[in-house]
């Protein structure tokens, strides 16, 4: 079973403004197997713990450790980080020109598991996963994240931790913008991915409605760089009736 | 349809680095657009200014910049040597060409044995032959507009005439590989290609060694005949070669023009293109990689002169490395007589490292209403460190990265070189330009 453990996780971000301060102490331990979920207003630093996981450059780590299966994160490379098993659902996945999402899964799955996987239950892998996801066959050959809209978008995120298989998995506001049909076939394939395997969920969200339709085992309150209170699914009940503010009051 | 429902401006869209422009539009009255970006470190001083979108519609005159003011129709023309001045960088068509790179190219002397050129001919050709200056069709199509042109036309006595003739279909190409024997060695040749009255013939020009070498590339295209020429530039890191093509396409005859541009220090290919009667068809393809310090510039016209014919122009280059330069201007002229006109012209640029830059001019000239459709698009993206950052999250090397989305980028037009062999190398070269940059 997998481990994923931040502790006092400080990053910064370059402004034009100067060095902002952004991550100021995160502590979060991640089992494989549970669904934490982290709620928090616009602008709290959600992304940004998400970002500094996968080890986007832009963040700068400045104090603080993770590690995954004891293993040091922040010592490894970005693709390093997905190859040990990380993976990270963006919220606002980026377009890549003139690469197909076909050779995209091919590749990404090749470069994860370190081998081309067997074509003919690939072929077969690809099109179940799909299929679950209501995404047309046609989809497999545009571009990736090319002209595609807000939910195919969020969909193709899903689609990738399907065939992936991570054993940690980190969905950034996969819920938000979508409509109650998509988020239920969103949704779904996280469900799918947790009875199939032991992966480890931190489900960023800036809404409760997702909580409906996957469980949390635990619920975090992000607000201003770090968890601000920490409980079981009824804490989100809580927040749904009352919103953030006596967190937000609390922080400043 | 009317002059109205295409649109039809001049623009530029100049990138260094950082900056992504796009210059598109689409038929159906899109209002002129222009967008530029220089958001570069250097975007100031280097290289020539940004010029502002010119119009030029029948009814609104030559409106906008100086530059554009003249028509593309009224170049001179002329074997005079002495008729064209030396290139200097006032003059529209080389102000964005390092001059002082290409300088030994404009000096009018004797050619050295600076390419050794091997031809292969395929079964069903005509005989080897040769053409003197003023033996037609020698100089029936091809006259000179600048002075580098001129004095190779001057100076090669003889021109290789290599021809498809009438009502033969010739299944393998004809091959002319050109071996540069020397940086220091300069060379002139002219090259004729004819494919007589309902004819089809391949033409493969390959240039690889090193010299500083001008060409001339004349092309007969007959009467209902189909002509491909590809143009590979496959030169090593110091060679100059300044090479014009020109094309006259015949009544129903189709031409499909690709160039390759990969190597070479600094290459310079003008393509132009001519319908002299209806029903002709123009393709225009090309596809550069621009490294560190490499200059590579194409130009092309395409002249619609006669009513009903098509053309479509579709050129993709990427850059990488500090100084790796492009150019690409795409000048198309629908004449008054040109009814029926449909053209496109696209060109795209990948800039996959800083320190890059693309220059990307499309220029559209119509003096007819009647057309079927004009369009271009011209973009620059920035290869940007956010796909990156997407595809390694999913796992995949930086290199490998790059690498996919490159070949992506490519692809589609690598897809239309009718000859296999062609299309392997393409594909092999561009691995080969990734991992240089990549140590
Ligand atoms: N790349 C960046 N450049 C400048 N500011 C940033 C950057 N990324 C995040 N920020 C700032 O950091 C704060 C947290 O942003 P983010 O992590 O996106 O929050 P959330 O996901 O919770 O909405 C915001 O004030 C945001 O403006
Ligand atoms: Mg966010």
């Amino acid at each position: 079973m997998s481990v994923l453990e931040i502790k006092n996780l400080h990053a910064t971000v370059e402004t034009p403004e100067g060095t902002k301060q952004i991550l100021k102490g995160v502590d979060l331990t991640i089992r494989g197997g549970e669904t934490h979920a982290i709620m928090g207003p616009n602008g709290s630093g959600k992304s940004t713990l998400a970002y500094a996981l996968a080890g986007h450059p832009k963040y700068e780590i400045t104090e603080g450790s993770v590690t995954l299966d004891g293993e040091d994160v922040l010592e490894m490379s970005v693709d390093e980080r997905a190859r040990a098993g990380l993976f990270l659902a963006m919220q606002y996945p980026v377009e890549v020109p003139g690469v197909t999402v076909s050779n995209f899964l091919r590749t990404a799955k090749t470069a994860i598991d370190g081998e081309a996987p067997s074509l003919r239950t690939w072929v077969k892998d690809v099109k179940g996963a799909m299929d679950d996801l209501r995404m047309d066959p046609a989809f497999a050959e545009r571009n990736v994240n090319e002209g595609f809209s807000g939910g195919e978008k969020k969909r193709h995120e899903i689609l990738q931790m399907q065939l992936i298989k991570p054993s940690m998995a980190i969905l950034d506001e996969t819920d938000s913008g979508l409509d109650v049909d998509a988020l239920r076939i969103v949704s779904d394939g996280v469900n799918r991915a947790k009875e199939n395997t032991d992966v480890g969920i931190m489900l960023i969200t800036h809404y409760t409605r997702i909580l409906r339709y996957v469980k949390p085992d635990f619920v975090h309150v992000f607000v201003n760089g770090r968890i601000a209170e920490q409980g079981g699914p009824e804490l989100a009940e809580q927040l749904e009736s009352e919103g953030y503010d006596r967190f937000l009051a609390a922080a400043n | 349809m009317t002059s109205s429902d295409v649109y039809d401006e001049t623009s530029i869209a100049t990138v260094e680095d950082p900056a992504s422009a796009d210059v598109a539009g689409n038929a159906a009255g899109a209002a002129p657009v222009a967008a530029q970006g220089t958001l570069g470190r250097e975007a100031a001083g280097s290289g020539p200014e940004l010029e502002d979108e010119a119009l030029a519609l029948p009814d609104q005159g030559g409106q906008g910049s100086s530059h554009a003011a003249a028509s593309r129709a009224d170049r001179l023309r002329s074997f005079e040597r002495g008729d064209h001045s030396t290139p200097s960088s006032k003059i529209e068509e080389w102000r964005f060409t390092p001059l002082r790179r290409f300088a030994p190219l404009f000096e009018d002397v004797a050619g050295e044995a600076a390419v050794e050129v091997t031809v292969s001919r395929p079964e069903g050709a005509a005989a080897e032959s040769t053409l003197g200056a003023g033996e037609a069709p020698r100089g029936t199509v091809l006259v000179p507009e600048d002075l580098p042109t001129a004095i190779a036309s001057a100076r090669t006595e003889q021109a290789l005439h290599l021809v498809a003739p009438k009502n033969t279909e010739l299944a393998e190409p004809f091959r002319v590989q050109s071996v540069g024997q020397g940086a220091e060695l300069r060379g002139h040749g002219h090259v004729v290609l004819e494919t007589q009255e309902s004819s089809a013939a391949t033409f493969v020009l390959n240039h690889t060694g090193s010299a500083q070498y001008v060409q001339n590339v004349e092309m007969v295209v007959g009467d209902n005949s189909q002509m491909t020429v590809i143009t590979l530039q496959d030169w090593d890191d110091d060679a100059l070669h300044i090479a014009t093509h020109h094309a006259r396409v015949g009544r129903d005859a189709k031409l499909k023009h690709i160039a390759v541009s990969l190597g070479g220090s600094a290459v310079r290919v003008n393509t132009i293109g001519e319908f002299s009667a209806p029903g002709g068809e123009i393709e225009d393809l090309g596809l550069y990689f621009s490294d560190e310090n490499q200059f590579l510039e194409h130009r092309l016209f395409v002249d619609h002169a006669a009513p009903n014919c098509t053309s479509n122009v579709a050129y993709k280059g990427a850059l990488q490395g500090q100084k790796a330069r492009s150019v690409w201007v795409g000048d198309v002229l629908i004449r008054k007589a040109a009814e029926g006109t449909n053209t496109y012209e696209l060109n795209r640029n990948l800039v996959l490292t800083e320190g890059a830059r693309a220059d990307s001019v499309p220029n559209l000239e119509i003096e007819t209403g009647e057309i079927e459709g004009a369009g271009h698009a011209a973009a620059t993206g920035r290869f940007d460190d956010e796909q990156l950052f997407y595809l390694r999250a999913r796992g995949i090397p930086e290199q490998e990265a790059r690498r996919l989305v490159v070949r992506g980028f490519f692809a589609e037009l690598i897809q239309q070189i009718d000859v296999p062999e062609i299309r392997e190398h393409l594909f092999a070269s561009i691995e080969t330009e990734l991992a240089r940059s990549m140590n």
